[in-house]
């Protein structure tokens, strides 16, 4: 095994457990913080991957603004084991069941149909790939109008906020 | 055998199911949300594997835009839930019935 491939291991074990403990811990809190480790080591994938930039934007807007948005939300209306009283019969772990055949069915049968034997990642990778340099001038250039777009959205999403959150206007 | 498209493919099809079952399992809403940025995060693993294997950058930059839209998203929805809380003391979905009936 190479560096590359204990790297690879380590990492997706890290994300799919952080993941898991999302999805099964009880305190929304604890969800929060597992999350936050997930990003992490999902960042250090993108690394490996050689889209350095896009692991420190994971870094910084995941794991630093909107898990920092959720865990104040979290303590502002604090919501702690809630999920522990009156639960009568719930069809949910069935459910949980059901949707994961579901979805793992169907991902699996378009990675099937993909599947084909020059999957092997191209070995020489120019030293510009993935750099801020290189994101920038694309963002700059040839992709202005999702850039220009994406700061529309932005912005409407700061007014609806305030709006939507505040008591009366 | 060394890293493949498939190891970064199967990695993020095993959290995108991850995202799902959360999805219909959970009854909080915040955590709810939680999953959907699972779910999104699955898909730019995809997207910047993809980006990586032709080695053309359009790739990192619609996980960008996914970024950008999920920190909207999350804003957004936030500050309905933060309202939610307000009118219905409660944040679980089992509560959230008033289009019932």
């Amino acid at each position: 095994m190479t560096v590359e491939q204990v790297l690879f291991y380590l990492f997706a074990l890290g994300a799919i457990a952080g993941c898991s403990g999302v999805v099964l811990s009880r305190n929304p809190i604890n969800s929060a913080v597992s999350l936050v480790a997930a990003f992490f080591f999902l960042a250090g994938n993108y690394v490996l991957l050689h889209a350095n930039f896009m692991a420190i934007v994971q870094i910084l807007v995941y794991a630093g603004a909107i898990m920092v948005l959720f865990l104040f939300v979290l303590m502002l209306l604090n919501q702690r084991d809630e999920e522990l009283g009156k639960r009568t019969f719930s069809i949910a772990p069935l459910l949980g069941i059901f949707a994961a055949a579901v979805v793992s069915v169907s991902i699996g049968a378009g990675f099937m149909s993909y599947r084909n034997a020059t999957a092997n990642f191209p070995a020489d990778v120019p030293l510009s790939f993935g750099t801020a340099e290189q994101i920038g001038r694309s963002l700059m250039t040839t992709h202005l109008l999702p850039f220009e777009l994406v700061s529309l959205l932005l912005l409407i999403g700061i007014v609806s906020a305030v709006v939507v959150a505040k008591r009366r206007l | 055998m060394s890293l493949t498209l498939e190891h970064y493919l199967l990695l993020s099809a095993a959290l995108f199911t991850i995202g799902a079952v959360g999805l219909v399992t959970r009854r909080n809403v915040i955590v709810l949300f939680m999953c959907v940025e699972i779910m999104l995060n699955a898909a730019n693993l995809a997207l910047i594997a993809f980006s990586r294997f032709h080695l053309v950058a359009d790739g990192q930059m619609f996980a960008f835009c996914v970024m950008a839209v999920a920190a909207a998203e999350a804003g957004i929805g936030l500050a309905i839930m933060v309202n939610i809380f307000r009118h219905k003391k409660s944040l679980l979905v089992d509560d959230l019935n008033v289009f019932k009936n």
